[in-house]
């Protein structure tokens, strides 16, 4: 009786892999985890829509560029632009998908709303040179409001991350010191704080410290309605991490003069732009072997450009405007199979 | 190592049947080749051993080279501008563990003593069964427990002492609550071996539990006592998600007991799958450390029970 039910479970499901694997006509791609909730429910989507699926691993960007660089993958994802040297020496081609916004969240008893910031303030609080909530850097940005004699707690991103990287580099940029001391990258050597484990991790420490400051990625912030932080701009105006201002922000992006399109989105110009957003970037490579499984995964990044906004939106993340899309998609055309012939035809 | 060419040959099996003769010369064939197996796969330990090593040394070279003695006098760990120092690091998991150890040990001592001394029948199988079962939580349970729970607790309670609630101190709380059902378990079996005739003369001597347990059946079994320390120690230094989830991920050297700081295994969990070229050969070599102390602290183990005269050494 048991070796029956064992036969017909074992041939059971032998069948059914089977059947899996022929049905299976996907997409294979890797890499950074910030984007995967966006790219996971446009997948949903297009396979409805064109029964192709996307099997997407969100491994980190570090892992999505060693995988699109041994090949493993259809595409890679990276929340770190590659510069043009690094992606003409591996052959691969590298465009925006989706923005992002990085937010700075605070929690300190006393102070209900918001709080104004600007990059200089928060880089010698995140060098442990600001310890006090009450300092006068901090008071004289936000002259009506009672600040109390509460001791800061920054809170980092403890792994390295694309989300590190946005925020080191923008305090690099609006702080010499921070730039010598502790510079921009995915692992930083934080001199103060306290280091959490993800963003949830960074989120849950914030809201558990009276007195914390800390940064996640904007969808983070507003699922755990924690204060934010309103910030000074390169324009020298204070703005609110939204919508809108994210949006500012790419709009004034250049990303038709950056080579490799290698293009960070901090410190932008612009009145209403928020200083701290970030594209998160996808990797092919120029030459490809399996022209199918390439032409299969740039008809759903095509999909998604035209037909994803209001997703990303509802996600919290920040579309792509159309110009730079039409830019992306002439940028295909440096795909080629085998043959020589382009893989992607409009 | 018993032939069966010896068989054959044997004086004494002369006066043997053939078949009987045949029927020996195959079992002895059988145990030879049953030797050989287990020879193969204990062997086969050891090469794997030697693999890891070699790789590890392999892989960790590069920066091993380049760093030098650097490596280890460097107080901060900084992979953005390749600086690299496994001191904090080391210093974190050496004390993490410690703290670990000295709080577990005697926790896990009374518990077993109990269990086995004085513990009512009715509750010794269900209190076994529940210490056994804080084993088999996975890791990032305690993590998140750690990071939700304890931390917020210690932060309240104690605001002076743990301003964030998180660091090396509270990794190593974290640390000792999950090596107690080891040390607990393997030091529970060493005392259910001491006879009951030896504590029962001491009980009609008329000693007390305290003095039957600290005079009789601790120093007997003391060699297996160690031994569950030491399990619960190689299982300590090695822990990674539980850790890097409470000790506050501050890579520079930051001596102090309870403040933030790393450890080896969580700094290589934070950093390695976004790593690579001398950042990764760092981590790879931070990995080799871990495997010396993990080694060291083995080896020592083993000395300290050659040199116990417990009987179970």
């Amino acid at each position: 009786m048991l070796k029956h039910v064992f036969a017909t479970l074992v041939s059971g499901s032998l069948i059914l892999g089977a059947a899996a694997a022929q049905a299976q006509e996907a997409i294979t791609g890797a890499g950074a985890t910030f984007p995967y909730p966006v790219y996971s429910q446009w997948a949903d989507a297009y396979q409805d829509k064109s029964g192709v699926g996307l099997n997407y691993q969100a491994i980190g960007s570090g892992g999505g560029i060693q995988q699109i660089t041994a090949k493993t993958v259809t595409f890679g994802a990276s929340d770190a632009p590659m510069t043009k040297e690094e992606l003409d020496k591996n052959g691969l081609l590298q465009w925006p998908m989706v923005m992002g916004g990085v937010v700075a969240a605070f929690h300190v008893d006393g102070i209900d709303g918001a709080i104004n910031l600007d990059g200089k303030t928060l880089a010698d609080i995140y060098q442990g040179k600001i310890t006090s909530w009450n300092d006068e850097a901090i008071a004289k940005l936000n002259p009506d409001m009672k600040l109390p004699d509460t001791k800061i707690t920054p809170v980092y991103r403890a792994e390295g991350s694309g989300t590190n990287f946005l925020f080191t580099h923008y305090l690099s940029q609006v702080s010499k010191d921070f730039a010598n001391t502790v510079g921009e990258g995915k692992s930083v050597a934080w001199p103060a704080g306290v280091g959490a484990k993800a963003n949830a991790g960074v989120a849950s420490q914030i809201a558990n410290t009276n007195g914390a400051i800390g940064y996640v990625e904007f969808a983070y912030a507003a699922q755990n309605d924690l204060h934010l932080v309103h910030l000074k701009n390169k324009a020298g105006k204070t703005v609110a991490p939204d919508m809108d201002s994210f949006m500012a922000a790419a709009a004034n992006a250049d990303w038709k003069n950056a080579p490799g399109m290698y293009l960070v989105l901090t410190n932008q110009p612009g009145d209403n732009s928020w200083p701290i957003t970030g594209a998160s970037f996808i990797l092919m490579h120029k030459k490809v072997q399996d022209v199918d499984a390439a032409r299969q995964a740039l008809e759903f990044f095509d999909w998604a450009y035209s037909n994803g906004d209001a997703m990303a939106k509802e996600l919290d993340y920040v579309p792509m405007p159309k110009n730079v899309a039409d830019m992306v998609r002439e940028s295909w055309s440096e795909i080629k199979g085998p043959n020589g012939e382009a893989v992607w035809k409009q | 190592m018993a032939t069966p060419q010896a068989i054959q040959t044997g004086g004494g099996l002369g006066g043997l049947s053939e078949a009987t003769r045949r029927r020996l010369q195959r079992k002895a064939r059988i145990d030879v080749w049953f030797e050989r197996t287990l020879f193969a796969f204990a062997f086969a330990v050891l090469l794997l051993l030697g693999a890891i090593i070699a790789s590890l040394i392999a892989s960790s070279w590069p920066a091993l080279e380049r760093y030098g003695l650097e490596f280890f006098t460097e107080n901060r760990w900084a992979a953005n501008v390749e600086v690299f120092g496994a001191l904090p690091a080391i210093y974190g998991t050496l004390l993490t563990s410690l703290i670990a150890i000295v709080i577990a040990v005697p926790i896990s001592f009374g518990i077993a003593i109990f269990l086995t001394e004085r513990c009512p029948n009715v509750l010794r199988q269900p209190l076994s069964t529940l210490i056994e079962l804080l084993a088999g939580i996975p890791s990032i349970i305690y993590g998140m427990w750690g990071m939700e729970v304890l931390a917020p607790l210690l932060r309240t309670w104690f605001p002076s002492v743990f301003p964030a609630g998180t660091g090396l101190a509270t990794a190593g709380i974290i640390l000792a609550v999950m090596i107690i059902p080891f040390i607990t378990a393997v030091s529970r079996d060493v005392i259910n071996t001491v006879p009951a005739v030896m504590r029962e003369s001491a009980y009609g001597l008329g000693c007390t539990t305290w003095e039957v347990a600290r005079r009789v059946i601790l120093p007997s079994v003391k060699g297996g006592l160690v031994g569950g320390v030491v399990l619960g120690l190689g299982r300590a230094l090695g822990e990674t998600m539980a850790v890097t989830f409470v000790i506050g991920n501050n890579l520079f050297l930051n001596t102090t007991l309870t403040g933030q700081g790393t450890s080896i295994a969580a700094l290589i969990a934070n950093q390695f799958s976004e790593s690579d070229g001398t950042q990764r050969s760092a981590l790879l070599a931070l990995g080799l450390i871990l495997f010396l102390i993990t080694f060291a602290v083995l080896a020592f183990a083993r000395y300290l029970l050659r040199n116990s005269t417990g009987r179970h050494a």
